[in-house]
């Protein structure tokens, strides 16, 4: 226990000093903490999945106040807390179905929110139960519409006979739950690592001949999306804008070349004037919002807007990690960050315009370095995930099938 | 996770190449006391590490930035009030951190780097290169860089000392000071192998002469004198320096001393030669804390984010959650503040503090749980924790320290200092740099040794055992409390508590210099007047030549009438009388007189001509102020200066230009300034010419010259005919004499 707390310190600790950057690289360590944390929690023999959500709850909170900026950690915490629910409820039908028996009855304090576990704990099949626990998407409508229908309400039928047979499960349940969490957990970091294949899979169907791409910045996943369009044998040219003040965009050059893609480098001023024979933007964001709105790298709103004038699609690849189920409305999440002017300006040659000694003694010369864009949904033309292509309107019900709306706010119980 | 097996490996990696096996830890010597008493009266009764700076403690941005930095020992070295920084690491995280070790060594004696660093010698502890910072350091620089640069120079070179962390920076052109109210700084350094041949703080600007070792230059290094680099306090040494500290007693700090003495060479010279070179930063930031001034840059700098992550809004310490806002606002979770107060760009606004009606704060620090009534307007302040001021007080670049309370109406003009639980009575004005303490001034003033120490009757750093006399000091505090509201009732106002330091003569120029409040225009303006006179000539010293007689065509004609020629004129005849009544008076040989007159009259693109006529005007002055009755007398005089000085005014006239440019103004001189001269002046004439001083052609030239004047003029081209005509009648004889030579 004290070395998961000294790794979860650590974690925080690094993310305080903005040690780790990068949405997927924080997703990655995120998830691989939790599982850590998760596999050394000891959880009582009652209402496990509870016990583990409120510590993952506990830990979730010191890691997004950490770096509230970072909102792919606190992604990852949803996600992770999803798969508990997920997996508890999976569990809990799955027994009872193997016992053909209705036993919601003590589970249900364990719930937080009872109705649904009545619910699930009727219904036999574990689709049926998950389906029960989200908002409603369209494929759950369409998979389990006879289940949900058929589901009869019968609770509150245990019996003595029941109980011993029960408590012989539960152990064994203890178990099950956490190892399932943790296969699960370990399917999510599977995902996040292997996100890029599934999205560059795509590559072919939007990347044409003869085409030409601009991109801002850099992107992993924009230079995957690119290279599998080149590995097909697309010929296409790349435009990028270099990104002030980090230049990133520079790196990117670099690397397409060094895969042998026809690339051009423009400043971020320039986009504008090279926007016209652009057949296609594509980008990759910082984090998706729920509405459909992207979080990215400062610029992107100039080249989306851009992009709007011209009539150029404006393609957002984002792996699922980066899906944010918060909406931008909220003043309590924070979408930027203001980093240090020295990205922008030589503070020796500037030293001389912030000697407070003289003057007013108030600072004349304020530098303003913001890291993040919001590109409003609307000038998005569509997002690329590891599913497949999606409308902006289309994000907040792809959030729906990953998060449960109970871990919208990770806060621990105690002090909510 | 991933960053840290990226970092292990990366050590590793390093290690593989050094071929060692066992892991060497990054260790660090952090300074907790400054040694010096620039922050006085506040640090009387808190150490200078654990003041807030922007809502944190100096000390936790220092540490901070060496945990980030992978230093994995800390060993800080405490002496004035070393219980309260212990039982506030204590409290905090510091000691709990996996991989950072915070050790603390203890002294109650050390009153110098000095003793510090020969303390931490004797613990032992440090075997390899460490890292020396202070405590009062804010910085995000990364040290892997200058680390791995210090350790390859070693690797070639074992005479490789030091390696120091220097940030250009550039001193204000007026002030001669940097942004962070230190002097300007001068450092020479070898631009490629970035070695330190020199380094002079307090340079002022009418000296700028710098004479490194003269071993540098025979060794054909080139070299860079840099005044706009700043010294960052952050110095990565080898673990020599605690031995030479050892050793040596004449070093009571790093810098400029140690530093200084190493440079030079003068340094243990004998046995090798040990060799500092320098580490500029390129983007990042490092500072440290030294005055009331750089207290105030760096906060700016803090607010500026140049400092990031370690800023406000970045929960980097246990500080509270602050959101950042529009044109640099940092406001802490939960504020009270009234719906018509303002609060300006560039203000951290701390947790828990209240805010009354209209009140105004802009470019401030507030502290957390603070209480600030309506009507208050509050400029360039930094305002501690729990201070309450009450309404319509006028606070203006101003500290004011934790517990203070501010009665309401009064005001605090720009630079006021107030320490830690002060009352300000009402309606009171507190005048400008003044600092209020609830302790007295310490009457007896340590002539060198300033130090952090209360004055004998509350220091209680000298005494290990301190937990019952910290009760003892409160308790004499809260009596001295109790007596100061009786005895200085008028200093700080019927109902408030305080003494007003009085400012030591000669400090006074400090005051404003290290203020917290910018420097007043007016003063800035007398400064640059001041050295816009001294800048006028230290300019034309640039341009002119070192050595070597000036185009005569560069200056088209000296004596013109503009004020400024005159002003020059008049500045240059004082400056000449003055090397010359020295020279008279020292008995100062012929040629260093000469050397002289020519250091004067270059910078002012002057000619030989006004040299020769200012000097002999000099000399006449000097013959007419030595005694006489008579003109026989005045005469004799005059010929027993010319003959001493002779040869000093030769060099000056040589040519026919030169000699007649005399003749000009001696004649001025005796229709004017010496009119005893007047009689006498065939005489002196004659004298000139007989010690070959005028030729004979000059003195033609001048009667020629004068031949088209106005009557007026003529009187002594009359006076002197009968020796002009002999004069022309000789030089025809001679001519006649050549031609009969010739023939």
């Amino acid at each position: 226990m004290p070395d998961v707390n000294a790794l979860v310190n650590d974690f925080v600790t690094n993310l305080k000093k903005r040690k780790i950057e990068g949405s997927k690289s924080t997703a990655k360590i995120t998830a691989e903490l939790l599982r850590t944390f998760i596999s050394h929690q000891r959880l009582p023999n009652t209402n496990q999945a509870g016990a583990l959500i409120e510590a993952v709850k506990v830990a979730g909170e010191q890691l997004i106040a950490a770096n509230p900026v970072e909102l792919a950690v606190g992604n990852i915490v949803r996600r992770v807390l999803h798969i508990i629910r997920e997996e508890d409820v999976s569990l809990t039908s799955a027994a009872i179905g193997g016992m053909s028996l209705a036993a919601g009855s003590d589970d249900e304090d364990n719930w937080d929110n009872e109705d649904h576990a009545e619910l699930s704990a009727a219904s036999v099949a574990a689709a049926a139960a998950r389906s029960s626990l989200r908002p409603p998407s369209l494929q759950t409508l369409l998979e389990d519409v006879p289940h949900l229908t058929a589901a009869p309400h019968t609770s509150s039928s245990g019996g003595d006979s029941e109980s011993k047979s029960r408590s012989a499960d539960k152990s064994s349940r203890i178990r099950k739950l956490k190892h399932n969490v943790i296969e699960a957990v370990n399917e999510l970091i599977l995902d996040i690592t292997t996100c890029h294949e599934q999205i560059a899979e795509q590559a072919v169907e939007l990347i044409h001949q003869n085409e030409v791409i601009l991109t801002l910045g850099s992107s992993q996943t924009v230079l995957e999306f690119l290279c599998a369009a080149k590995e097909k044998k697309r010929s296409f040219r790349v435009f990028v804008a270099e990104g002030a003040p980090r230049y990133q965009g520079h790196e990117l050059a670099k690397e397409l070349v060094a895969r042998g893609l026809q690339t051009t480098v423009i400043t971020d001023s320039a986009v504008f004037a090279m926007i016209s024979r652009v057949n296609m933007v594509i980008v990759g964001a910082h984090v998706v919002m729920a509405n459909g709105g992207v979080v990215a790298p400062v610029g992107m709103n100039m080249v989306a807007l851009a992009a709007q004038r011209h009539a150029v699609p404006f393609v957002v690849l984002a792996g699922i990690h980066k899906l944010c189920p918060l909406y931008p409305h909220n003043p309590e999440i924070l979408l930027n960050e203001l980093r240090s002017p020295s990205e922008l300006l030589d503070f020796g040659e500037f030293s001389d315009c912030l000697d407070f000694g003289s003057g007013a003694g108030s600072p004349l010369l304020h530098v303003v370095n913001p890291t993040f864009d919001y590109v409003p949904p609307t000038l998005v033309s569509l997002f690329i995930t590891d599913t497949g292509g999606h409308n902006p309107s289309y994000m907040y019900r792809l959030i729906a099938d990953y998060y449960s709306a109970d871990d919208l706010e990770v806060r621990p119980r105690s002090t909510s | 996770m991933g960053t840290k097996k990226s970092l292990v490996s990366r050590r590793e990696g390093a290690e593989y190449d050094e071929e060692e096996v066992s892991h060497v830890p990054l260790k660090a010597i952090l300074l907790a006391d400054s040694f010096a008493s620039n922050f006085r009266p506040i640090t009387l009764e808190r150490p200078k590490v654990l003041l807030p700076l922007v809502n944190v403690p100096m000390i936790d941005y220092t540490l901070a930035w060496l945990q980030s930095e992978d230093v994995e020992q800390v060993f800080v070295f405490c002496c004035a009030h070393s219980d309260q920084l212990i039982s506030y690491l204590e409290t905090s995280k510091w000691f709990t951190q996996p991989n950072f070790l915070v050790k603390i060594i203890k002294s109650t004696t050390a009153l110098t780097v000095w003793d510090a660093l020969r303390t931490i010698n004797y613990e032992n502890v440090i075997h390899e290169d460490f890292v020396l910072v202070s405590g009062d350091t804010v910085s995000n620089m990364p040290l892997s860089n200058v680390i791995k640069e210090h350790k390859d120079r070693r690797k070639k070179d074992s005479n490789v000392l030091m390696t120091m962390v220097i940030k250009q920076s550039k001193p204000s052109p007026v002030t001669h000071q940097s942004r962070f109210g230190t002097d300007e700084l001068l450092m020479a350094i070898d631009p490629c192998t970035r070695q330190l041949f020199y380094y002079q703080e307090n340079t002022t600007h009418s000296e700028e002469f710098i004479s490194p070792d003269k071993a540098f230059l025979t060794d054909n290094h080139s070299m860079c004198v840099n005044n706009d680099k700043q010294v960052c306090y952050i110095d990565i040494c080898s673990e020599e320096v605690l031995r030479l500290f050892d050793e040596n007693f004449d070093y009571q700090h790093l810098r400029p001393d140690f530093v200084r003495d190493l440079v030079k060479g003068s340094l243990l010279d004998d046995i090798m030669s040990y060799k500092i070179f320098t580490y500029e930063i390129p983007s990042s930031y490092a500072a440290r804390i030294d005055n009331f001034r750089s207290y105030d840059t760096i906060s700016k700098d803090i607010i500026q984010r140049w400092t990031y992550p370690y800023v406000p809004d970045v929960q980097f310490h246990r500080n509270s959650a602050t959101k950042h806002e529009r044109c640099g606002i940092y406001r802490a979770s939960d504020i009270d503040q009234s719906r018509s107060a303002e609060v300006g760009p560039f203000t951290v606004i701390g947790n828990g503090t209240k805010i009354g009606n209209t009140s105004k704060i802009s470019n401030s620090v507030v502290g957390e749980s603070c209480s600030i009534g309506s009507n208050v307007s509050i400029d360039g302040c930094y305002i501690w924790n729990n201070v309450t001021i009450e309404d319509g007080c006028q606070l203006k670049h101003a500290i004011v320290c934790d517990g203070v309370v501010l009665k309401s109406g009064s005001v605090l003009e720009p630079g006021v200092v107030l320490s830690i639980k002060v009352i300000i009575g009402r309606n009171v004005l507190v005048p400008a740099y003044s600092k209020v303490s609830l302790l007295q001034q310490p009457t007896k003033v340590d002539s060198d040794e300033e130090l952090e120490y209360a004055d004998s009757s509350s220091s209680i750093t000298y005494n290990p055992s301190s937990s019952e006399k910290l009760d003892m000091v409160s308790k004499d505090l809260k009596t001295e409390m109790m007596e100061s509201q009786l005895c200085t009732a008028s200093e700080v106002g019927s109902d408030g508590a305080g003494f007003i330091w009085s400012i030591p003569e000669g400090s006074l120029e400090g005051e404003w210099r290290h203020s917290v409040a910018p420097i007043p225009p007016e003063k800035l303006s007398e400064i640059s007047q001041r050295i816009n006179a001294e800048l006028y000539i230290n300019q034309d010293r640039s341009i002119v030549p070192a050595s070597g007689e000036l185009e005569p065509d560069s200056i088209s004609d000296v004596s013109d009438d503009t004020d400024s020629d005159k002003d020059m004129n008049a500045f240059f005849e004082k400056e000449v009388d003055l090397t010359f009544r020295r020279a008279v008076h020292e008995n100062t040989d012929d040629d260093t007189v000469i050397f002289l007159l020519n250091q004067i009259r270059m910078p002012l693109l002057l000619h030989a001509e006004d040299c020769a006529s200012a000097l002999f005007y000099s000399m006449m002055k000097l013959a007419l102020d030595t005694p006489h009755s008579s003109h026989n007398e005045l005469l004799r005089n005059v010929s027993s200066v010319i003959k001493k000085w002779k040869n000093v005014l030769k060099t000056f006239m040589k040519t026919i230009d030169q000699q007649f440019e005399v003749i000009l103004k001696f004649e001025e001189m005796c229709s004017e300034s010496m009119k005893e001269y007047s009689r006498i002046f065939v005489e002196i004439l004659h004298l000139l010419y007989e010690k070959d001083l005028i030729l004979e052609d000059a003195v033609i030239r001048w009667a020629i010259e004068k031949e088209g004047a106005d009557e007026s003029d003529k009187v002594f081209v009359k006076k002197a005919e009968v020796f002009i005509q002999w004069l022309k009648e000789a030089s025809e004889a001679d001519d006649d004499e050549d031609e009969d030579d010739d023939d």
